[in-house]
């Protein structure tokens, strides 16, 4: 018995069974809970403690229920193929193997995919943010006729989804010589209702007397932008940038239907095709699955903050 | 829209245009018709990239799936497609496999929406303390936001795998039929998979909606002694509701547009038991060729979005506390 198998045994112990498992987890969880209930008797010493021991339990047991599959993928993925359908199953690896991730990289050509998804991702960004700002500032400062309807269908453009209109999308696309290529991946998304709301919301919030201080310097409408409403709105504009980076590289459907090769697939495609085609080599699909998740994870932990606020922009106002 | 507001008239020459410069020589004498004018094109330029992408790749093909929908896709390419009224709306929604459809959809809606609810908000109850190291605890809870559906779906695909999979394992399923193929259990793995997969989401929409809960209100009603679930019911859920009315719609949506999970999981098997309404849209046109029946389907896809979001909007408005 090697030293992985008995590290598996020792941190596997409740492996045996899913149900000695499932024991173990709802004991802890009902340890938990009634630690809390216990905590609103006694004396106040230990009811404070009772409490904290309790919540912290339940928040171990949620989170490493909440994080195992993510976990086991990782583990997975530096274990030998032999390793992998050991039983019980190894959960910690002591040796890790490296190789299925070069292999997945080249030969499984997630260097490409992971490519693509960031020029994509990066051009659908940068066109977003381009022109919600724009469409903000003029929803916000100007004045022009048929301010409202316009404003109304830039807000019902939520209310349909891709789902709906791709089939026709896809042969306009076709049409314009755009199957296959950046083009076609890009330039449906340069634009969202959402981005052009939210923003011209951040705008409104701006006080009335900067606005009209900055038009007593005659300033003209780009040194406005630039010099008082992006300054303030910073936060929103990044609440929309990080948003939009997670909405576009996790995007699915239109780039399977929108590209055929492996040169323009982006990652999500191309995970679906490396698992299709490893299927007898299930490390490289654990490899390619932990550097398609990658970026995201580091952009969740880098930029959390501003992530919140674009996911729950609606939701502060009701 | 009045164009001569007060901020306008007061100050001739503030909103001169482009170049603000070019005016200052000669403010006043600037007739106000040319200001307007240049507002406007600036107004027009300005919208112009997105109302081109809208009208493009949101309203045209909205209006083209309604009007494709009344033509009979030929069974042989190059033939010309012929119209037939009502006649091919009224037959896929009464056919078999459309009614199937619609039923899997709004099981999976069931299954995803109200679960993916509750744990996002228990999550949410119980990291809502100042501890030590709680920020570790949100970071994990939230972190399934960037598993995309893709990862999501393979991540489980291969833990449900009967050979090497670790869930069928403890399931004690190995080598044995998987769930993703037994009629019975499919829909509901996809639907965990799902709610795993948006729990993230939940519980930052719900941490987000508890943050807003002003601090003393909690305070106050635990000195009051209020238990814990009258708390809860009394006090946190109805300043809650915003939010719950918030997730519940982003829920719902989210789950009537579910593909990937299916695509990767399962395509529509076993025996058509996670064929959810957008799977069988991506079927009809890539597998049978169907861009009529395809097209129906779109619309009815497109109905019932949109029945769900305005019907939930107006049903919770009148629950909804918005005091704040």
């Amino acid at each position: 018995m090697n030293a992985e198998v008995m590290v598996g045994w020792t941190v596997g112990a409740l492996a045996p069974g899913f149900r000695s498992f499932l024991w173990i987890a709802s004991g802890l969880i009902v340890l938990g809970v009634g630690l809390l209930l216990a905590s609103r008797r006694g004396r106040p010493a230990y009811r404070r403690r009772a409490a904290l021991i309790g919540r912290y339990l339940l928040l171990i047991i949620l989170a490493m229920i909440v994080l195992f599959p993510i976990y086991i993928t990782v583990v997975d993925s530096l274990l030998r193929s032999d390793q992998v359908v050991s039983r019980p199953p190894i959960l910690f690896p002591l040796h890790p193997q490296w190789s299925s991730y070069s292999t997945a990289w080249t030969q499984g050509h997630l260097g490409r995919y992971l490519l693509n998804s960031f020029i994509v991702t990066t051009v659908i960004v940068a066109g977003e943010l381009v022109t919600s700002i724009a469409a903000a500032y003029a929803f916000a400062f100007l004045h022009f006729p048929f301010k409202r309807t316009l404003f109304i269908l830039f807000l019902a453009t939520m209310m349909v989804p891709l789902e709906v209109t791709f089939l026709t999308n896809l042969s306009t696309v076709v049409s314009l010589g755009w199957y296959n290529t950046y083009l076609g991946l890009t330039v449906p998304f340069l634009a969202t209702g959402f981005g052009a709301f939210l923003l011209r919301q951040s705008f409104l919030g701006l006080p009335r007397d900067l606005r009209d201080a900055a038009k007593l310097d005659s300033a003209g409408h780009w040194q406005f932008l630039r010099h008082v409403v992006l300054p303030i709105a910073r936060p929103s504009v990044a609440a929309l940038g990080i948003f939009s980076f997670f909405g576009a590289f996790g995007q699915y459907l239109w780039p399977l239907i929108v590209t055929k090769d492996d040169r323009l697939r982006t990652v999500q495609i191309g995970l679906k095709f490396l698992t299709n085609s490893q299927l007898n080599n299930f490390n490289v699909i654990f490899a390619g699955t932990v550097l398609a998740a990658l970026p995201l994870f580091v952009l969740l932990i880098l930029f959390e903050k501003q992530l919140v606020r674009g996911l729950t922009a609606g939701a502060v106002k009701g | 829209m009045s164009a001569t507001d007060a901020t306008g008239t007061r100050n001739p020459d503030t909103l001169a245009g482009l170049s603000g410069r070019s005016s200052a020589g000669a403010p006043a004498r600037r007739p106000r018709r040319q200001r307007r004018m240049k507002e406007l094109l600036l107004a027009f330029g300005l919208l112009l990239p997105s109302v081109v992408i809208f009208g493009v790749f949101v309203f045209y093909p909205l209006v083209r799936q309604i009007y494709l929908s009344f033509f009979v896709t030929p069974p042989f390419p190059n033939q010309p497609k012929h119209y037939a009224g009502f006649s091919q709306i009224q037959q896929v929604l009464s056919s078999h496999d459309f009614l199937n459809s619609l039923w899997v959809t709004l099981l999976f809606v069931l299954f995803t929406v109200p679960t993916g609810l509750i744990l996002g908000l228990l999550l949410a109850v119980l990291a809502h303390q100042r501890l030590a190291g709680i920020r570790f605890f949100r970071t994990v809870f939230s972190s399934t936001v960037a598993t995309s559906v893709a990862v999501a779906s393979v991540i489980f695909f291969t833990l449900l795998n009967p050979q090497i999979g670790l869930l069928s394992y403890w399931f004690g399923q190995q080598g044995q039929l998987s769930v993703l193929d037994d009629p019975r259990w499919a829909l509901i793995a996809v639907s965990a998979v799902t709610v795993w997969q948006n729990l993230g989401l939940a519980f930052i929409i719900m941490s987000a909606g508890l943050q807003a809960v002003p601090d003393d209100l909690l305070e106050a009603s635990k000195i009051d002694g209020a238990r814990a679930w009258a708390r809860m019911r009394h006090v946190i859920l109805p300043m809650l509701s915003p939010t719950l009315f918030f997730a519940i719609v982003v829920g719902t949506i989210l789950s009537l547009e579910a593909f990937g999970q299916i695509d990767i999981l399962t395509a529509g098997g076993p025996l058509q038991h996670t064929n959810v309404l957008v799977y069988a849209i991506y079927d009809q046109v890539f597998n049978q060729n169907n861009d009529g029946r395809a097209a129906v389907m779109t619309v009815a896809l497109f109905l019932i979005t949109l029945i769900f979001t305005l019907g939930q909007i107006k049903l919770l408005e009148r629950r909804v506390t918005y005091e704040r």
